[in-house]
């Protein structure tokens, strides 16, 4: 049952991502983007990450679109995407090929929720059956996020702290207090 | 932005909701799904409302962007001075077990404390993207 | 057709990727270009997320009612870089702005025009 419903949600999603690449005009796209994240967040809570499917309702649906509808707003008289219309075979084709070649990749990756797959073998078979001994924290996401990976959350809070610190100096204007006030006396 | 009277009765009455809610992520994010990430973009949708309602320059009066550019250094000093912390009382960088009598109670306290430097830094951040995206539109 | 039931949620997953990775191509307007990659990074997270399943598990909070759960840890390196990617993405607006106040444009092949390489 819950494999139908991903199914049908990803249905969705595909025709949302096509509706994103076809549609000219860039507002109507950060709607449909919104949309897309919506679904994206329904599917977390069908694969069983409820705390992936928060993340992603706030950030996609909330500050992304947010973001995407003022970066609109800053350039303006440019929201018409213009392109042919017909499809670009290079691009086209490579994209095939790619895809193509996942998919013979899959043949080696175990069906769907498969118990006895590598992934439920290794690491992640310990977090489950001493996390909470070890930290005495029920919601393993956290423990593993927190604890025993510590560092690595430490590292990405600094990525965004840097991506934070990059806009702020792409985007802030240099102070240049004489030269406007020259400017504005001049009649 | 000055006729939006069923918006801004509304916003003023979700505002205050979504911010209990983001605090309950944050500090409940031990035993139900939750945690830093999620309550920092929480927190930041909050005010991101009160930005769409009311304008940018109402928000930025209730959070200026200096003190926001302090508050995102001092989620990420949090975080690390816990580590350091851990490594002063004798054990590794990180290493929560040593923050308390008890490992299990040390690990609690260094979760809780790293958690809220998290949030704190993430909220901070999207806010601050956000204010100075908005500063170009209206700059222009 | 078992084989089939149980990969055809990878499938789909990798033709969500393979729209996303033609839309980053084919675009010529840089905010399109961004879209395309945000499809396409949501693929791969959905790809990670999904890998993390189990049959008859439960979302990875302990509780003694339940024996089975998901792996914790996609979802945890997933949920970091979902945050790390808007952060990401709004550096890449960001570039966007100043590319639009230099050169007018938003369009790939106007802007190799104006510097002489254009294809």
């Amino acid at each position: 049952m819950s494999l139908l419903i991903n199914l049908f949600l990803l249905g969705f999603l595909l025709i949302i991502a096509i509706a994103v690449m076809r549609i000219h005009n860039l507002m109507a796209m950060a709607m449909l983007f919104g949309l897309y994240s919506l679904l994206v967040s329904g599917l977390f809570v069908v694969l069983d990450a409820p705390d992936v499917a928060f993340t992603e309702a706030a950030v996609g649906t909330g500050i992304s679109t947010v973001l995407m509808l003022v970066t609109l707003a800053s350039l303006r008289n440019s929201h018409e995407a213009r392109y042919p219309g017909r499809l670009k075979k290079g691009p086209l084709l490579l994209s095939l090929l790619m895809g193509a070649m996942l998919v013979y990749g899959t043949h080696d990756i175990a069906r769907l929720g498969e118990p006895s797959a590598p992934v439920h073998q290794q690491v992640g078979k310990h977090y489950v059956e001493k996390g909470q001994q070890e930290t005495g924290i029920p919601n393993l996401v956290t423990a593993v996020l927190a604890s025993y990976r510590g560092f690595d959350t430490l590292g990405e809070v600094t990525v965004v702290l840097t991506a934070g610190l990059a806009v702020l100096m792409l985007l802030t204007r240099p102070r240049k207090p004489h030269i406007k006030m020259e400017a504005r006396n001049d009649p | 932005m000055t006729h939006n009277l069923i918006l801004r009765v509304i916003a003023k009455w979700m505002i205050p909701v979504i911010l209990l809610f983001a605090l309950y992520v944050q500090f409940h994010g031990d035993y139900s799904p939750g945690g830093g990430f999620q309550a920092g973009v929480i927190f930041t949708t909050a005010f991101l409302l009160h930005a769409l309602a009311y304008g940018r320059d109402a928000t930025m009066r209730i959070i200026p962007e200096n003190t926001l550019k302090y508050l995102s250094c001092l989620g990420v000093l949090i975080y690390a001075g816990v580590g350091v912390t851990s490594m002063v009382r004798g054990g590794n960088f990180l290493d929560y077990s040593r923050l308390a009598s008890t490992p299990i109670s040390g690990q609690h306290i260094g979760i809780i404390l790293i958690e809220l430097g998290v949030g704190i830094t993430v909220a901070s951040v999207m806010l601050l993207i956000f204010f100075t995206f908005s500063r170009r539109v209206i700059d222009q | 057709m078992d084989y089939a039931i149980g990969h055809l949620n990878y499938w789909l997953i990798i033709c969500v990727m393979m729209v996303g990775l033609y839309t980053l191509m084919s675009r010529g307007n840089l905010i399109k270009k961004v879209a395309g990659l945000n499809i396409f990074q949501t693929s791969v997270i959905l790809f990670y997320v999904s890998l993390g399943k189990l049959q008859g598990g439960t979302a990875p909070i302990v509780s003694p009612e339940f024996v089975l759960y998901a792996n914790p840890l996609p979802q945890v390196l997933m949920l970091t870089a979902i945050v790390v990617g808007v952060a990401t993405t709004a550096l890449g607006f960001a570039l966007i702005v100043r590319i639009k106040e230099a050169y007018g444009s938003m369009d790939e092949s106007e802007i190799n025009r104006m510097d002489g390489t254009g294809t």
